[in-house]
């Protein structure tokens, strides 16, 4: 190595650590909504030096390729970027932690490749870090793609449970320890290649049998594996800038996965176990409830608005199938022009990735301060005289709190029933995913608003207006 | 590569890397948690600097197709990523802020 390599060599390494303190510095400023914008283009210049750094800093033999690859990747990028609706985040974030997991993947199979044909010895930690990083790859990758199917609505969202999936599991684990020994002894591509389609189809296994309304945990979890297949793809290239940004990403998947199973009072194998609701689903069918609810109309709703004097609205996933995100702001600003105060309550796994629901009312333009988690607002629930549930259910039923053998019993929730009153929009009387029957609808304060949520919405606002 | 020093330095530095952020992390509200998995996916976009060193380095033609490849994916994420994270953040605004 001549020292002009050499010195190349020290410039690409410190720039790799000013990349990596203006990544954690821009996840930092990603802490508030004032400084997020600025955070988010730091991290953006933190890549850029790297890529610059690892160009400029390696013998690069050949760039038809390499420019090719980017520009296709650029161009897909760009196009999804701008033109992915907010309401479908979830599957793009999905399908991005996919090719995460692809690339990396890919890369340990191009690097054990070049090794091979050198003829040199592998060594031990070298092949155990190339299959790390594939089987995390693979699973990623194909865990990714079953999650977006089912945002997506090509695989079926219930549950899907095959009959002897436990021993199949157990099956592709040994099956996979036992091509990494192989692969250790002796450096084949068979042995690489079996490992990589072991990985592929434990992805599709694990996510296959988890239900819908889990998918917020299954992305947060897929996240935290994109990074972790990236931090694997550092130790196979001896490369320390990988190490670091992959652990964030790493350790930032594993957080929200946390808080979305803390949302759910459910622990992280249950989720990943799957057949959630099922059973209990089947149960409450046979069951149906006859007890009789009071409902109300359009009309009766806007007036219960306009004479209360603070109201605090409870979306759900079914605002944003409903798109009615953009009428419930209009109705908002109506009532808050006749002084009404205005709140909303966001439930930690409403919606089907974390904080899609902020994102949704952010995009039809509500401030991010009258936004409410859990936390802040439960207190104000019974100083408030109408809550508005849109498209919520399992995350206000009040059997959560008191009903030891609900399916969804300790699962933190929205204290709506604290409210002088509850107007609950619904297409109809179907229990929410948990399968479980809502007794909020029973209570003697709750009027049930049926019908479509935009239609309802743009109807009380009529009223509103007229009143 | 790494030789059994390298190796040690190699781990130290992921398992303080977590540790970062874990810390700065846990400090996003959930108002953020949506722009925090988009951005945190453009920055698992990071694996493009291995692809450019494999693609780059890579004698034969597999090897430079994988690594076209993992250069291809990777830039679906740096760019998609930032781009989407962006979009979003815009849209975020306090009560009484102009549009």
């Amino acid at each position: 190595m001549n020292t002009e390599a050499l010195f190349h060599l020290n410039i690409t390494n410190a720039a790799y650590i000013v990349a990596a303190i203006l990544f954690i510095v821009g996840l930092k400023q990603l802490g508030s909504p004032a400084t997020a914008r600025n955070g988010n283009r730091m991290s953006a210049l933190a890549m850029l030096v790297a890529v610059v750094a690892t160009v400029v800093g390696n013998d690069i033999a050949s760039w038809e390729f390499i420019i090719g690859g980017a520009i296709v990747g650029s161009a897909i990028g760009a196009f999804s970027a701008r033109k992915v609706a907010m309401t479908s985040m979830p599957q793009l974030v999905a399908i991005f932690n996919g090719f995460g997991g692809a690339a990396s993947a890919a890369i340990a199979a191009a690097e054990l490749i070049r090794l091979i044909d050198d003829g040199s010895h592998i060594a031990e930690d070298v092949s155990i870090t190339i299959m790390a990083s594939v089987i995390v790859g693979g699973v990623t990758l194909t865990g990714s793609f079953i999650a977006f199917g089912k945002l997506q609505g090509i695989v079926p969202t219930r549950p899907i449970l095959l009959p002897i999936r436990n021993v199949i599991n157990v099956a592709l684990l040994i099956g996979m320890i036992a091509s990494t020994v192989w692969l250790v002894i002796d450096p084949s591509l068979t042995a690489f290649m079996i490992a990589g389609a072991i990985a592929l189809a434990l992805g599709i296994l694990v996510v296959i049998p988890i239900g819908g309304a889990d998918m917020p945990v299954v992305i947060a979890l897929l996240n935290s594996y994109s990074g972790i297949a990236g931090a694997a793809t550092g130790f196979v290239l001896g490369n320390t800038v990988l190490i670091i940004a992959g652990s964030l990403v790493g350790a930032s998947g594993l957080i929200l996965t946390r808080i979305m199973t803390k949302a759910m009072n459910r622990s992280l194998a249950n989720v990943m176990l799957g057949g959630f609701g099922v059973e209990d689903g089947a149960a409450s069918a046979g069951g149906e409830d006859e007890r009789p609810v009071t409902s109300i109309q359009p009309e009766d709703a806007a007036m219960m608005l306009a004479y209360a004097q603070s109201v605090i609205f409870v979306p759900g996933y079914g605002l944003a199938v409903a798109q009615a995100q953009h009428q419930v702001r209009e109705l908002a600003d109506l009532l808050k022009e006749k002084g009404i105060s205005v709140r909303y309550a966001i439930h930690p796994v409403a919606g089907r990735m974390p904080g899609h629901m902020n994102v949704l009312l952010a995009e039809a333009n509500v401030p991010y301060d009258e936004l409410k988690d859990l936390d802040e607002i439960n207190g104000e629930f019974q100083r408030t005289d109408v809550a508005v549930v849109i498209g919520a259910n399992d995350v206000t039923n009040p059997s959560a709190r008191t009903d030891k053998s609900s399916p969804i019993y300790g699962m933190p929730i929205l204290n709506v029933d604290a409210a002088q009153s509850v107007i609950m929009m619904k297409r109809g009387m179907s229990s929410g995913f948990a399968g479980v029957q809502n007794e909020l609808f029973f209570l003697d304060k709750t009027q049930m608003l049926f019908g479509d949520a935009k239609d309802s919405v743009e109807k009380i606002t009529a009223e509103v207006k007229d009143l | 590569m790494f030789d059994a020093e390298a190796l040690i330095i190699a781990l130290t530095v992921f398992v303080l890397a977590i540790f970062i952020g874990y810390e700065v992390i846990t400090k996003v509200p959930p108002t953020l948690h949506t722009p925090l998995m988009s951005g945190s996916n453009a920055i698992s976009g990071i694996v493009i600097v291995g692809a450019l060193l494999v693609a780059g380095q890579a004698d034969g033609i597999a090897g430079q197709i994988l690594g076209a490849i993992a250069v291809g994916l990777a830039m679906v994420n740096v760019v998609g990523g930032f781009m989407v994270t962006d979009r979003m953040l815009k849209m975020f605004r306090k009560s009484g802020d102009k549009r």
